[in-house]
């Protein structure tokens, strides 16, 4: 049991040192900051009483507040992997205007291009 | 001018300096009422130049977006430079261009033309698997537009100043989005679609792919692609 605590605890220190760390470099976008903070905050407590749940999870049939944790964790990142997911084709499609808009530029700039050089063949 | 309209012809091409050239000037040739613009969508070869030098306006992409995503380029560079018609020609030469008069024509009762394959006219012929799920393709499309289609994945078609609109501003890059669920959204959005029966060339390089299980991988992805747009609203 106190093995176990030990290691829990460190990891959570690790994970929450890493998210500070990130956030203190600006290596994380604001919009995420406060939502791994949180996860940072919940690992360090969990982390440190991993039975802090068994009542809850006694409540809702899960053998154990152990066992609790596991399942909520999966669920948490499923979704953080479906959001990553809906951002990486929201920033495709960001990218492929901008793709677009520097080839319609480019096609402008050769056209003007060939009439200035077209004018100049003139005089 | 074709029929005393605008008409820009619009040819996405992807490693196609082999034809891109002859492409382009049979274009010219044929019609030389009508514009060429060449979307060169990310290749590696020489294809922008060639296009250049053959008398074609040529856009370049930095990256590879695939047919959707240089069509949409396409009815961008349209939309701003005012065309009143865009038409869509494959830059392997497998599109006769001496049919875009008989497109263009169709466009007074219509919104969207395509050039259709199966329709009576030419020799294309697709079997199996593939032909099936054309088929299919062709019959719900045709049920939700209220006309005949027989070739809903023709890459040949016209399209007026109300579509290049919207397809400057929404163009899928999905495979068979280009084709299948811009028809399924035109056909929603309550503009008419009519279809002119055309002959298709032998494509001057490269064959559509036969394998068994490459059939079978197209019509998963083309009932996926038709089952999410009939499911878009």
């Amino acid at each position: 049991m106190l093995k176990l605590t030990f290691l829990t605890s460190i990891t959570a220190l690790i994970v929450l040192g890493l998210i500070l760390e990130l956030l203190r470099r600006r290596q994380l976008r604001e919009k995420y900051a406060f939502l791994w903070m949180s996860v940072g905050l919940v690992v360090l407590v969990l982390g440190f009483l991993p039975r802090l749940l068994d009542s809850v999870a006694d409540l809702l049939g899960v053998a154990s507040g152990v066992s609790l944790v596991l399942f909520l964790g999966v669920i948490f990142l499923l979704l953080v992997c479906i959001h990553l997911s809906w951002e990486v084709s929201r920033l495709e499609e960001e990218t492929r205007t901008l793709a677009e808009e520097i080839a319609l530029i480019r096609t402008e700039f050769t056209r003007q291009h060939g009439e200035l050089a077209e004018r100049r063949q003139v005089e | 001018m074709i029929n005393n309209k605008r008409v820009l012809i619009i040819v996405p091409a992807w490693n196609e300096a082999g034809c891109i050239g002859d492409t382009v000037r049979e274009i010219r040739s044929e019609l030389p009422g009508a514009d060429v613009l060449v979307v060169d969508d990310g290749s590696a070869d020489d294809t922008a130049h060639v296009a250049q030098a053959a008398g074609a306006a040529v856009a370049r992409l930095p990256y590879n977006l695939g047919v959707g995503g240089a069509m949409r380029l396409g009815y961008r560079y349209a939309r701003s430079a005012g065309y009143e018609v865009a038409i869509q020609i494959d830059a392997d030469g497998q599109h006769d261009p001496r049919y875009v008069p008989k497109l263009v024509d169709a466009l007074s009762e219509a919104s969207l033309v395509i050039g259709a394959r199966f329709a009576g006219e030419g020799t294309y012929c697709v079997r199996g698997l593939r032909r099936w799920t054309m088929a299919v393709l062709a019959f719900v499309i045709s049920r939700m537009a209220r006309t005949k289609l027989t070739d809903t994945t023709s890459g040949f078609r016209a399209c007026d100043r109300a579509l290049i609109d919207l397809f400057a501003r929404w163009y899928p890059m999905e495979y068979l989005g280009d084709t299948v669920e811009t028809l399924v959204r035109v056909a929603r959005l309550q503009y008419r679609i009519k279809q002119i029966p055309v002959a298709m060339r032998n494509r001057t390089a490269g064959m559509p792919s036969q394998s068994r299980s490459k059939s079978v991988l197209y019509t998963g992805r083309a009932f996926f692609t038709l089952l999410l747009a009939v499911g878009r609203r």
